[in-house]
């Protein structure tokens, strides 16, 4: 970073931590960058002159006669086009070996959207996940976490989801990746061919915790440029937001801040809120959607991660491993899409919604039977063809490996309710059965 | 002589402001941002310094930058034109503002002082009049807006003279009064009033004595809330607390609506704004728009002003309350609102209660509560404010100071279950966890053997009591398996899901079964009774089971069809054709 004419330097330090400095300045304004030691800090308290610097990658080293440089303003990213294609780090700098990007410098972190202003979301993103689509229909605007444990595999299933919707533009943030879940979704991006319309974000986990509390404002920044300004679909990937939750309590911790519950700042549910309600359909046509990574400890979805997370977002989606099958299933029972309605029946087909709550319900019938089963009860033939049919329908549409049309899904869980049940079993509306039940 | 003062601390939207003359406590002051002019409230003195509480980002905030306090706490406009509008908890009209983006420093005029409106006066020259007296009325929609003496008059004062019938503007003055020394004070169609003071003008505040029906079963027949009483929904996500809630605003048995989203998502309010102008009002046929003011600051809108929205909106009841109306408040939620006092008392360095929040947080929720209530008002006309607010407890467990202050303050208490949510058994309000003070008190059980029936309550008595006997049932089915039990006990545990399908649950989607009138309730819930009487003889549990399950289905046909309509007489017929079996 080059020296300014407007930069003031100041090289004495009053006080230390682990993540702050504190410095006697003049002039500093509430969140402005500031250069410590060559690395980047914020100001995040005012008292009198005295200023409070949050360091991102940590004070480790840095003496009491630190050159501070401030900057004038608050973190920005520079907007344009060239975007397209690029790697960064939490800074906005590439990390790609290519060169700096040109454009309009926008503060990140900006305001809100006026909520009168906002449409009502109604496009549907497809994915060819079938237990996404047919059963947690996700629309443009929405925002949807996948719940998960930290074995299973989220990253991969978000990258799949994001190549296969149907976006203008991808953006990624990725929070604490590990190098090479990094790599992996550089190889995803580059070999599906798809690079110009994916614009990554990235802090790794050899990079300092507090740096990732930039990437979501990075990435929700360049979303709404082309949003906003170019009236693209964007779809935003964060991933993990648990980590980034992590950096925001190690802050507030050395910000000698109370917690709340779980070790948290008592601000979490804002925090996670700035974020998550940057997803938006713009009157424009413009919109944002947000799916996020949500990583829970043992599955447990009271902690204050996930717990404030669902009172966010619009449903959630959680992951399982199917034992009878040995696929990994989209958990038809505890994941949610709150704005399925809004698509449902209205973008598809008619019978969508009958459609997915009767095979939904044979499948928890065949849990029943399942549990049956376990405790050594006798089953009846309802039984049997339950467990049947929720082999078939575990493989053939709620497994994450599905790649077909919503038609096709429709089609598909006819075929199996004919195979495996009558009509009346089904439950499904009459005049449904009468045109969509497979003739032979 | 108004106070001024310059910036000296920052921390977030925390700001320290040393300060020249004298401030109040809960002040107003604009600080401004080298042309940005934001809002903010006093909330701490000490010494020569104020510590402000920002409504807006403080980003690029200085020491030194000034600040002007403006001599009132903060106010909102009232007058004809609140309802139909959408406003943030600040007042702020969100429909005026420019842009697609809420701009920072960017304020709002909250009523139309253009449109003109047509109004009839109601008192006369030499009347004696009160604070909150009626001098005249305009129609908003087909409500009767009342011109009152503004709440802030102190003492007596005599008319001088009412504008005389016809069209005026909310800044015309409509009335002149005289006070007790002689001076003249000029009276127009909207007054201010600071959010956190209760409005008073009227003569008592009797206990609750009527009920306000809602059209949901589980609330009206088994929980019924008080018109002027309060009650809270807390639960988990996911449990269908916004659907609940939006029920009750569509089908609530009130004529002002104030929906206070406070702290939660964009696009539920969104819904709103697209779904109501649509829907009519099922008592009046009426536009549900018309009778509807939104409070809406979403998560995502600064924080400090989360508090203010509840504040507003409880003073927008008020004022119709003034005017004989019946207001009904839903605040969505408020566990956000005591979120965000968490926040600042962490930023004030004060000493922590329970899980971070305030002490004083129980003493603020129920100050708040206590705000609602039925009056009666100096002309002998009574006017309510019901309020119903949601919780949204961390980790769905209700053992957190939000809930259990609540629970101090509210005297209904509906509870969201995950595990009725799970079973999609909506709405998923707990039938034994929750209940209704006002089913104890004497005035509201004679009222309802006058609105409903002379053996109503102690058929929901008999209601309650099959419910709980079948939850215990089914505890010891699931120990001791179908097969332990004798066939009495299954019989006992399927008339509790007799009960919970027809009458607990209820389609929020369907559009005949949503709304359940109050003499729709009586008969169902005499019908299930009457079910519950008859004595089977079964061989088996399994013969029990599907004999139910045959007259479960029948019923909620019928809940599905036109009242007393000819298909809801034929599920009729077919229902006593399955009970003459026997």
């Amino acid at each position: 970073m080059s020296n300014k004419a407007f930069q003031r330097t100041y090289t004495r330090l009053e006080a230390i931590t682990k993540a702050t400095v504190t410095l006697r300045a003049q002039g500093v304004s509430n969140d402005e960058l500031a250069t410590v030691e060559g690395r980047l800090a914020q100001v995040v308290k005012i008292k009198g002159d005295l200023i409070t610097l949050q360091v991102f990658s940590g004070t480790e080293g840095i003496p009491t006669n630190a050159e501070v440089l401030f900057h004038g303003e608050p973190p920005t990213l520079e907007v344009s086009e060239e975007l397209s294609g690029r790697f960064f780090n939490a800074y906005g700098d590439p990390i790609d070996g290519g060169p700096r990007v040109e454009g309009e410098r926008r503060q990140i972190g900006g305001p809100s959207v006026n909520p009168f202003k906002r449409k009502q979301p109604s496009q549907l993103i497809p994915t060819g996940i079938a237990g996404i689509d047919l059963n947690n229909t996700l629309v443009s605007g929405q925002k949807i976490p996948f719940f998960a444990d930290p074995d299973q595999p989220y990253n991969a299933v978000m990258a799949m989801v994001a190549l296969r919707a149907d976006v203008d533009k991808i953006i990624l943030g990725g929070m604490g990746l590990s190098n090479d879940d990094y790599l992996f979704f550089r190889h995803e991006f580059e070999s599906a061919g798809a690079l110009n319309k994916i614009i990554s974000f990235v802090n790794t986990t050899d990079q300092p915790p507090v740096e990732r509390l930039l990437i979501p404002d990075m990435a929700l920044t360049a979303a709404e440029y082309f949003a906003v300004d170019k009236n693209e679909k964007v779809l935003v990937l964060l991933t993990d937001m648990t980590l980034y939750a992590d950096a925001l309590s190690i802050v507030s911790n050395r910000m000698d801040q109370i917690p709340s519950k779980d070790s948290m700042p008592g601000s979490l549910y804002s925090d996670l809120a700035k974020i998550y309600e940057k997803a938006v359909q713009l009157p424009s046509g413009g919109s944002i959607t947000i799916i996020a990574v949500t990583t829970l400890n043992d599955g447990d979805i009271t902690h204050a991660i996930p717990d404030n997370t669902g009172y966010i977002t619009e449903g959630q989606l959680y992951l399982r491993a199917d034992t009878d099958t040995g696929k990994v299933i989209i958990d038809p029972f505890r994941s949610l899409s709150r704005l399925k309605q809004l698509v449902q029946g209205k973008q598809t087909r008619e019978d969508h919604s009958q459609v997915m709550n009767a095979s939904v319900r044979l499948y928890s019938d065949a849990q029943n039977a399942k549990t049956k089963l376990e405790n050594g009860f006798d089953l009846s033939d309802y039984d049997g063809r339950c467990l049947e049919y929720a082999k078939a329908y575990a493989t053939e549409i709620l497994s994450i490996d599905v790649n077909i049309g919503l038609t096709e899904m429709l089609d598909t869980c006819w075929r199996l309710f004919a195979k495996y049940f009558s009509k009346a079993e089904t439950g499904i509306k009459q005049a449904m059965i009468d045109k969509y039940w497979p003739a032979d | 002589m108004k106070a001024t003062g310059i910036v000296t601390g920052i921390i977030s939207n925390l700001v320290t402001v040393h300060f020249e003359g004298d401030v109040a406590q809960n002040e107003i002051c604009y600080i401004d941002l080298r042309g940005t002019k934001l809002m903010a409230e006093v909330i701490k003195v000490s010494g020569k310094n104020a510590f402000v509480q920002v409504y807006e980002s403080t980003r690029d905030l200085r020491q030194g930058d000034k600040v002007e306090f403006e001599g009132h706490m903060l106010e909102v406009q009232l007058g004809p034109g609140l309802l139909s509008s959408s406003y943030d908890g600040l007042q702020n009209n969100l429909a005026t503002m420019e842009g697609v983006f809420l701009k920072r420093g960017e304020y709002t005029e909250p009523l139309d002082h253009d449109k003109v409106w047509h109004f009839t006066p109601i008192a006369h020259p030499g009347d004696t009049v009160y604070a909150a007296d009626w001098l005249g009325e305009v129609k908003e929609g087909w409500l009767p807006h009342k011109i009152m003496v503004p709440f802030s008059f102190k003492d007596k004062y005599t008319v001088k003279s009412v504008a005389p019938e016809g069209d005026y503007r909310i800044d015309d003055t409509m009335a002149v009064l005289t006070d007790t020394q002689g001076d003249e004070h000029k009276v127009t169609m909207v007054q201010r009033w600071p959010v956190k003071v209760a409005v008073g003008g009227y003569v008592e505040k009797p206990r609750p004595y009527r009920i306000m029906e809602t059209g949901v079963r589980c609330m009206d027949t088994l929980n019924p809330i008080a018109e002027g009483g309060t009650g809270f929904i807390p639960g988990p996500f996911g449990c269908g607390k916004t659907v609940l809630q939006h029920a009750i605003a569509k089908q609530g048995d009130a004529e002002v609506i104030v929906m206070a989203a406070c702290g939660e998502r964009a696009n539920e309010v969104v819904e709103i704004f697209a779904e109501f102008p649509e829907l009519i009002d099922p008592h009046t046929g009426r536009h549900l728009m018309e009778r509807t003011t939104i409070i809406c600051n979403t998560s995502n809108m600064p924080v400090a002003a989360r508090e203010a929205s509840v504040y507003t909106a409880m003073t927008i009841c008020e004022y119709y309350r003034a005017m004989g109306m019946k207001a009904l408040l839903l605040a969505d939620s408020t566990s956000r609102w005591a979120q965000a006092l968490r926040e600042m008392s962490n930023r004030m360095e004060e000493l922590p209660g329970q899980d971070a929040f305030p002490v004083d947080l129980s003493s603020i929720i129920s100050n708040f509560y206590a705000r609602a209530g039925i009056v009666k008002l100096r002309n002998g006309q009574t006017g309510a404010v019901t309020v119903i607010g949601t919780v949204s407890p961390a980790g769905g467990n209700l053992k957190e100071p939000v809930t259990e202050s609540t629970k101090k303050a509210a005297r209904c208490f509906y509870s969201l279950a995950q595990n009725r949510a799970d079973k999609k058994r909506y709405p998923a309000v707990d039938p034994i966890d929750s209940y209704s003070k006002y089913l104890e008190y004497p005035e509201v059980i004679e009222y309802l053997k006058e609105r409903v029936g002379k053996d109503w309550v102690d058929k929901v008595q008999r209601t309650k009591n099959l419910i709980r006997r079948g939850k215990e049932i089914s505890e010891q089915i699931n120990i001791l398996g179908d097969d332990g039990v004798p066939i009495s006990y299954h019989e006992q545990f399927w008339k509790s899901e007799l009960i919970d399908f027809v009458i607990l649950q209820q389609d929020a989607f369907d559009p005949i079964d949503s709304l359940c009138p109050m003499d729709r309730q009586e008969y169902m819930l005499s019908l299930v009774l009457k079910v519950c009487d008859i004595e089977f003889k079964f061989d088996n549990y399994e013969q029990c089971s599907a004999k139910y399950k045959e007259i479960i289905n029948v019923l909620r046909q019928m809940n599905y069809s036109e009242f007393k309509s000819e298909q809801f007489n034929k599920y009729l017929e077919q229902l006593n054709t399955l009970l003459s079996h026997e």
